[in-house]
């Protein structure tokens, strides 16, 4: 039995982690340390080495997830993950790049790059924790928080209705795109594994837990199990909602949703290749 | 002898209590003992139990856990 070297008789999944990192830095119960097994376990499953990969998050929770993995890493620009991927994949095509984005960094400060990214079918990974909050910075009201929750911000309960981003992502043009929650691991997995393996821009929206802020605004209790019911209660496989489409109503649909192909972005203007100048 | 299958990391283990609410078989129990990062850590009491049904250690947000084959 090959043991890692600095956890002795731990989960073998440590070998792709930064180990020397760790314990990272996620709340107890936080669903980010849930989203790296998931991750890793379909990245496993394809035969692709972690190392080999460019794993980019901007700033927040959410985001450090790529820098406990042992991957070349790009982090710390709020919102602007997606340009610094566009600039990998134009320069090395042949890399994979995931993202790895809070609510907040893919839909609030980064919502123009997203629908840029998904109309322009940019081939990368893009990976949304969805924890209903800004919880780097305390836990205030987000793109995604759901109507009437309290948070930080939102004393009274938010009054706005929350952005539905895998229908968004559709409507943009992204060509694989499923949401899944943390409370199923297989399932998790599985999507994630889908989105490495398509060509073109895949989004998986994942449901997590923050129970450090989110869960004791909105639900009165720090407890992880406690979010993870609250989180279950509120979602539905797409499958069982279209057969009881009476008990889908107001929930979030599980799933995956989009998995088509088309041409992926290469950049507005190419070089053409030798011999073929001036041709169109 | 006792074959030893639940392996609980207690530097990593930060006392979720998530394994806990997964487990079909009611294996781990919070202990009293913390860790260096003050942590009050899971131990698998009823480990015998344990059916290696994994879901634990898929669901363990720190990666503390691991379940011997
Ligand atoms: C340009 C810029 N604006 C604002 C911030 C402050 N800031 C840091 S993290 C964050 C939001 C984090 O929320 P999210 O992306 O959902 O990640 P989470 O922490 O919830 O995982 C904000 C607004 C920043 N770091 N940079
Ligand atoms: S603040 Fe929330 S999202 Fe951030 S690490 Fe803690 S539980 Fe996780
Ligand atoms: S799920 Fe992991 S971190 Fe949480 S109590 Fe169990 S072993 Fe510890
Ligand atoms: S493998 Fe299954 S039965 Fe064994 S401790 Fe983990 S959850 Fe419990
Ligand atoms: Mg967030």
């Amino acid at each position: 039995m090959s043991a890692p070297e600095l956890h002795v008789g731990g989960n073998p999944l440590l070998k792709y982690m930064r180990q020397e990192k760790l314990p990272h830095f996620f709340c107890p119960g936080c669903g980010c340390g849930q989203v790296i097994t998931a991750f890793l376990k379909a990245a496993e499953s394809l035969n692709l080495d972690p190392g080999t990969m460019v794993g980019i998050g901007g700033v927040g929770c959410t985001a450090r997830i790529p820098v406990y993995i042992d991957m070349d890493c790009l982090h710390g620009v709020h919102g602007r993950t997606l340009a610094w991927a566009t600039g990998i994949k134009l320069h090395k095509p042949d890399t994979k790049v995931v993202v790895f984005a809070g609510d907040g960094d893919a839909l609030s400060i980064g919502g123009n790059h997203f629908i840029h990214a998904a109309r322009r079918n940019l081939d990368v990974t893009f990976i949304v924790v969805n924890n209903f909050n800004f919880a780097m910075t305390g836990g205030q009201v987000a793109p995604m928080t759901p109507d009437g929750s309290v948070t930080m911000t939102t004393p009274y309960g938010s009054s706005e209705p929350p952005f539905d981003m895998c229908a968004l992502a559709a409507t943009a043009g992204a060509t694989y795109v499923a949401r899944t929650l943390t409370s199923n691991p297989a399932q998790m997995t599985s999507f994630l594994k889908n989105a490495l393996d398509h060509k073109g821009f895949s989004v998986v929206e994942i449901l997590s837990q923050c129970p450090t802020h989110f869960g004791r605004y909105a639900l009165g209790t720090g407890s992880p199990k406690a979010l993870v019911d609250w989180i279950k209660e509120r979602s539905i496989p797409a499958a069982a909602a279209e057969k009881k489409p009476e008990e889908a109503v107001g929930k979030y649909l599980l799933g995956e949703f989009v998995n088509i192909e088309r041409p992926v972005f290469r950049g507005s203007t190419v070089y053409p290749a030798a011999g073929e100048e001036g041709k169109k | 002898m006792k074959i030893m299958a639940v392996h609980v990391n207690k530097t990593l283990c930060k006392g979720c209590g998530l394994c806990m609410t997964v487990c079909p078989k009611n294996v781990y129990e919070i202990t009293s003992e913390t860790n260096r990062k003050g942590f009050n850590v899971v131990a698998a009491v009823r480990e015998s139990d344990c059916i290696k049904c994994r879901r634990c250690e898929v669901t363990c947000p720190d990666m503390a856990l691991w379940i011997e084959d």
